[in-house]
């Protein structure tokens, strides 16, 4: 990329930020030239894993015979618990119940056990099937459906959020409806399985290049499995294809093991794992029973409301409490209650240990706010967008009553209000849900439906010391810049955005930024690349490394010229100084000879925030991102199958740093978070073992499952409340449940069979069959 | 049959170069080969099972009629064996020499169609396929083209902006794989030799026969052989299951396989037959076939999975057999040289059991076209609109006097039973009776003697139950009202 020579004229330097520059990879993805993990030139003598599984969902380890699979062909060695040389735990919690291979017991169906290594991939994936193993079944939970949440163990202590009194408001309430809803998982999907290729170093060194969002813990985890300081692991990676929080945790399993084996075999090992083991063996979106109970009155408006959110944490921690903490958190969506109390239950079962997936919580949260409005809707006979409407918090700039969240934190930058009203018109809703009525009324079988529904999405980690970041910027002599920075790049186009950033800073083209790979030797200690503040904390923390550059050389250049500071000015590619210019690369020429440092550490911390889990209290975040989306639907009322017929979305991302890039992230966000309320189930059968684990039978949705009209447009007259990075918000996660609407199109579709009259209660996945059994339960209900 | 000549090499071409192998285990598939032996990674790996289209690649092979067609195809599930002969294109060979990006690549980078970009060199690939053939297709022909590719990320609306615009980044005329069509078409005709191909010996032996003949010989001699024509099926055993498939009879390659012929009211499809290759005559000839075979897999599992191996395959959930058995199509059946046509209805004995001798093989399904006023339909119903397998799937065909008297009725399920199935209780409710609402709702209590469903991870067996029913007042609403009043369609009716 440094085939530009710098027009030294411009008067606006080439992708800075705020400009729709295209993603910095998109030449490589579509010659097949971007390096993913498995495309790494191996070096010579690189041997290959194959995992061995549990073949139950809970049991002890009676015997476990792998003479078999030693014997096999190409088979250089088999792992197992006892070949770990430090400790036998890669939980992120701390809570020391995650390891690496089973040890006397396995926990759910898929378990690694042993890990096969041989000289091919495919020799290793043979072998892993000869082993005989003994269990001693034990009775396993699978669902957490008819689980006792006051008497279940929980993997990590519940959460509570209380604001007023909940149980007085109910009593009292002149409406009341009680409810349970049933809401699935999510497999990640990311097209890219996990893979990490470790090459063994000098002494107890190990570099291991690895497909995961968060090389810091990867590689502490590494050195923890290994018994051997941080400092002698390094983490590197470039790209990912696709990670979606499933390699936040869930990387870091194969990533031990390749480091292991490396280290133990003194030869490069890799570990990738085949579509199938990875969907059996690495967690997954969490799936809920979220029981509610609401108040309120004729007119619709929540008094008190009382939640329980249950999840299915699988067999161990991971991140199943701030996951659970972060539904609490979105159980509002964008609604004041007056008075709420709601719990999480995290529920230990014998299956694979959920983890985070974009939104980690936080849109299972907005779901059971939003069957709230639905069921508040119908008790009252209005259209839910009314209901909806009469409970948002009050706008910003209102001195109001209604702005203080469950969790006490008032509610300042919300402009929900701004962003239904410009939907609702520019998606005609009102002509459209006339048009739906005449439609049904004249149509037996097909039914329409049509919803529109908010989103307002908490920015920060809750975890207040994971809001931090560091970068690392160098200037070359030539005036190219390098750029390294913690986060790292899932498509999601945080290095583009990052590079932006630092463009911007220097007043430099794009193109003389060198994007480079993410790597613990650069910057350490970093967070993992999710809550959605990538660009957030990273983009800062390069603005900081690439100021304190510009600050030595305005120095350098006031010194030199002798001038005053202000008078030194940086226009695009080049350096104002009192009345002359000089080229960017020409000033930086003349800083190395005079022996100004031209590289800098910087680093950001998100100020403001505070969280005192243990009273349910604080400013969880920094600020909120806010969106719309309205969808229409078909559905046939035979088979329960649906198109969906128009999906409008208006979304939030305050002063975009890179609209083009942002309006990916909402698109394909709701496209994703549209999977998964639709079509996208997750099956275990009796004995725990998940039957969907292969694309075959896992259904994310294909190009033919798009909204058949997809209007997407960002709100050009927002930003950021708080002095982020100019002025823009997170993106990531907070697209993901506009595909709320269309569940909710589809339960209002099926309430059209009942003449509105009955909530359908529509639960989630709605798949074809959902949404029939739905359609028949309002037609038993309406008849008897 | 005198026999042929045997070579113990396989022939293609691989992008520019000329490839030949002696060295080729059965099971090697063609994206372990790019990826391991030859190093080309730009071609991925998301789910080794046909599903995901990562893997995709171009395979370009001489048509019966001399013609060279470019494919999408799966290089996961696709074995070496099925090569000879053949053309491999991969995504390191679509840009120019010089680095300069084919349109198609150059409209996937400037409507921003990659994100993380691990799916994109299969989109590429797709797309290149599709506009080769269809340089200015409408949306449906784009996601008709794109339903075996997965893209987690982009929500696919960039993916389709930049489909629609990729004739404007030049025509095909420019294409290098069309302009150098002929000095291709010459050399693989060099490639064809005429011989047996035959490689490896004990565990690890595989045939591309030279001929049909050939072909019946082979297996005759060899009855435990494996007969792979599209793969579709057998690639997952592999990739999947790590069955051991040697031998291998290699069968995509032959021509005489691949005859479509009309007689009468009859169409014949030879056993190597792919789905996109009987598209338009089956549609032309059933209307109510093409549909359904475009929501059979995705394009890339069309370009090589057969009809053939769709019934040879037996399974209960495949769809052209119901459809096929509710058209009262036969099947031949060959042995060494001994033919045998029976019902294809009869073909399905039980669960994972055919009518099918050791050594003998499927050559051909003749399918009859409904009489003239006779109404066919075939309703496939699954979780997700394409690529997704059967949870029920109903197949009707009905004739009916003037008076609406239903004088003739065949009805036949795949996904409620260990077979393909027809539903004689509920034909014979309907049989003899006015082709009324009333009739179908007596009838449609008839199912639960026909089948007994499973549950599984596609559908419980309430659902499958019901919506079998349905799909019967589906059909009389359809025959009686209308179609567009009794389905949701994606595309408006052709
Ligand atoms: C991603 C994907 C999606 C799919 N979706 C669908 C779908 O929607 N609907 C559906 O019905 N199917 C679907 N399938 C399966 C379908 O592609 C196969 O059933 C296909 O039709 C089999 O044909 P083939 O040529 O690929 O057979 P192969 O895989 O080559 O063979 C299948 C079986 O038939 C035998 N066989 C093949 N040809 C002959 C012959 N001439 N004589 C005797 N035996 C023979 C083989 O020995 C083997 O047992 C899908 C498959 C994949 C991978
Ligand atoms: S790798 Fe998924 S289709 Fe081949
Ligand atoms: S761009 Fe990531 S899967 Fe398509």
């Amino acid at each position: 990329m440094n085939k530009h020579t710098p027009d030294l004229k411009a008067e606006k330097i080439e992708g800075g930020v705020h400009a729709s520059v295209r993603h910095d990879s998109a030449h490589k993805h579509v010659a097949g030239t971007a390096v993913y993990i498995d495309d790494i030139t191996e070096p010579a003598g690189t041997l290959h894993a194959g995992l061995g599984l549990s073949t139950v969902a809970h049991g002890l380890l009676k015997s476990v015979d792998l003479s078999a699979v030693r014997a096999a062909p190409g088979v250089v060695d088999v792992l197992t618990y006892e070949d770990i040389p430090g400790v036998n735990d890669i939980s992120p919690s701390g809570m020391h119940d995650d390891p690496v291979l089973a040890e006397g017991k396995v926990q759910f169906h898929g378990q690694p056990i042993f890990c096969v290594i041989a000289e091919t991939r495919e020799e290793a994936r043979r072998a892993a099937r000869l082993a005989k193993i003994e269990y001693e079944e034990l009775p396993a939970n699978i669902d957490i459906w008819d689980l006792d949440q006051t008497t279940h163990p929980q993997v990590f202590p519940p959460l509570t959020l209380q604001r007023g009194d909940a149980a007085a408001a109910l009593e009292s309430a002149p409406r009341r409806v009680k409810g349970r809803m049933r809401l699935g998982g999510q497999d990640h999907f990311y097209l890219e399985g996990q893979v990490s290729l470790a090459v063994p170093g000098e002494d107890d060194e190990v570099l291991v290049h690895c497909s995961t969002q968060g090389p810091s813990e990867t590689q502490h985890m590494i050195a923890h499995a290994l018994g051997v300081p941080s400092n002698a692991v390094a983490v590197e990676v470039r790209r990912m294809g696709g990670g979606f929080g499933g390699k936040e945790t869930q990387a870091n399993q194969c990533a031990a093991l390749a480091a292991i084996a490396a280290k133990k075999l003194n030869r490069a090992v890799k570990v990738r794992l085949d579509r199938d083991e990875d969907m059996v063996a690495t967690g997954k979106r969490h799936d809920f029973a979220i029981d509610y109970d609401v108040g309120f009155d004729d007119e619709g408006r929540i008094l008190g409301i009382d939640y329980t959110f249950a999840l299915r944490a699988g067999f161990s921690a991971d991140l199943s409490g701030p996951v659970g903490d972060r539904a609490l958190f979105h159980c509002d969506n964008a609604y004041f209650y007056p008075h709420v109390h709601a719990k999480s239950a995290l529920l230990h079962t014998n299956t694979v240990s959920n983890t985070a997936f974009r939104g980690f919580g936080g849109p299972q949260g907005m779901v059971g706010a939003e069957r709230v409005i639905d069921e508040v809707a119908f008790a009252v006979g209005k259209d839910p967008l009314e209901i909806r409407k009469l409970n948002f918090y009050d706008p910003m700039g209102v001195d109001g009553t209604r702005n203080v969240t469950p969790y006490h934190q008032k509610v300042e930058d919300c402009i929900i209000q701004r962003i239904v009203a410009e939907l609702e018109e520019s998606a005609d809703y009102a002509g459209r849900r006339k048009a739906i009525q005449e439609f049904n009324a004249n149509s037996r079988f097909i039914k329409r439906g049509l919803a529109l529904t908010p989103v307002k999405f908490g920015i920060s980690f809750t975890k207040t010391e994971s809001n931090q970041a560091g970068a690392l910027v160098h200037v070359y002599t030539d005036g190219s810049v390098h750029m390294n920075h913690g986060g790292t790049e899932m498509g999601q186009g945080l290095h583009l955005k990052v590079a932006q950033v630092v463009a911007e800073e220097f007043q430099i083209d794009l193109d003389r930024v060198k994007i480079t790979a993410t790597t613990t030797a650069k910057v350490p200690n970093t967070s993992p690349t999710a809550a959605s503040s990538g660009a957030d904390l990273n983009g800062m923390a390069a603005q900081d490394a690439a100021r304190q550059i510009k600050d030595r050389l305005i120095d350098f250049a006031a010194e030199k010229y002798q001038i005053p500071r202000d008078q030194v000015v940086f226009l695009p590619n080049r350096v104002r100084i009192g009345n002359a210019e000089i080229a960017f690369n020409d000033l930086v020429k003349q800083a190395y000879m005079a022996r100004i440092q031209l590289s800098a550490a910087g680093f950001y911390k998100t100020p403001k925030i505070h969280w005192d889990r243990s009273k349910g209290r604080g400013h969880a975040f920094y600020y909120y991102a806010y969106g719309a989306a309205c969808s229409e639907v078909s559905v046939d009322t035979l088979t329960g199958e649906y198109v969906v017929e128009r999906t409008d979305i208006l979304h939030d991302t305050g002063r975009s740093l890179n609209k083009i890039i942002d309006i990916g992230q909402v698109e394909g966000g709701f496209i994703q978070g549209m999977g998964w309320l639709t079509t996208e189930e997750l099956w275990w059968d009796g004995k725990g073992r998940l039957r969907t684990h292969a694309p075959s039978t896992y259904k994310i949705p294909l190009a033919s499952d798009r909204p058949k009209i997809f209007n997407v447009n960002l709100t050009d007259w927002s930003e950021a409340y708080e002095p982020t990075v100019h002025r823009s918000k997170a993106v990531g996660e907070p697209p993901l449940p506009l595909g709320l609407a269309v569940l909710h199109a589809l339960s209002d579709a099926v309430a059209a069979v009942a003449d509105h009259t009955i909530c359908p209660q529509l639960d989630a996945p709605a798949t074809p069959e959902c949404v029939l059994m739905a359609i028949e339960r309002l037609k038993a209900r309406k008849k008897g | 049959m005198a026999a042929p000549k045997i070579r113990s090499e396989l022939r293609f071409i691989l992008n520019g170069q000329d490839v030949s192998l002696r060295d080729v285990a059965p099971d090697h598939t063609l994206l372990d080969w790019l990826r391991l032996s030859k190093l080309l990674k730009g071609t991925k790996e998301g789910c080794a099972e046909g599903d995901c289209g990562a893997c995709t690649v171009l395979v370009g092979r001489l048509t019966p009629s001399g013609g060279l067609v470019y494919e999408g195809v799966n290089a996961c599930i696709r074995f070496m064996g099925s090569l000879d002969g053949c053309h491999v294109v991969t995504v390191e060979h679509v840009a120019a020499r010089d680095g300069k990006l084919h349109p198609v690549q150059q409209a996937m980078v400037d409507y921003h169609g990659s994100q993380c970009g691990f799916c994109t060199p299969g989109f590429v690939m797709s797309l290149y396929a599709l506009w080769m053939q269809t340089p200015n297709p409408t949306d449906q022909q784009i996601e008709t083209a794109l339903q075996g590719n997965l893209c987690r990320c982009t929500g696919y609306e960039p993916i389709l902006r930049a489909a629609r615009a990729i004739s404007s980044y030049g025509g095909t005329e420019k294409d290098p794989l069309l302009v150098e069509r002929d000095a291709m078409i010459a050399r693989l005709k060099a490639l064809k030799d005429g011989a047996r191909v035959e490689i490896g010996e004990g565990k690890s032996r595989f045939v591309v026969p030279a001929s049909l003949d050939d072909f019946a010989a082979v297996l005759e001699a060899s009855t435990t052989a494996t007969v792979v024509a599209g793969s579709t099926d057998v690639g997952l055993w592999v990739t999947k299951h790590m069955r051991d498939i040697s031998p291998v009879v290699f069968i995509a390659g032959l021509d005489e396989l691949k005859s479509i012929s009309v007689a009468g009211d009859t169409v014949t499809i030879g056993a190597g037959v792919t789905y996109t290759e009987a598209l338009k005559t089956l549609a032309n000839h059933v209307p109510a076939l093409g549909p359904l075979i475009e929501r059979i897999g995705g394009q890339q599992v069309r370009n090589m999975g057969t009809i053939g191996g769709n019934i040879a395959n037996g399974s209960p959930i495949g769809d052209t057999p119901p459809a096929l058995i509710a058209l009262d199509a036969t099947l031949t059946l060959r042995k060494g040289s001994e033919r045998r046509t029976i019902r294809l209805e009869d073909y399905f004995i039980a669960y994972g059991k055919q009518d099918r001798q050791p050594g003998e093989f499927v050559e051909a399904v003749h399918v009859p076209a409904p009489a003239a006023g006779e109404k066919f339909a075939v309703y496939k119903v699954t979780k997700r609109r394409d690529e997704d397998i059967t949870a029920s799937l109903g197949a009707f065909r009905l004739s009916l006097s003037a008076d609406g008297t239903v004088t003739g009725i065949t009805i036949a399920y795949g996904g409620m039973a260990a077979t393909p199935k027809r539903a004689f209780a509920v034909e014979k409710a309907l049989l003899g009776q006015k082709w009324t609402e009333a009739t179908v709702e007596v009838a449609m209590e008839k199912y639960a003697e026909d089948y007994t469903p499973l549950t599984d991870m596609r559908a419980t067996a309430e659902y499958r139950a019901l919506v079998a029913k349905n799909l019967l007042l589906r059909f009389y609403t359809e025959t009686t009202s209308g179609a567009a009043t009794a389905q949701v369609s994606r595309y408006e009716a052709a």
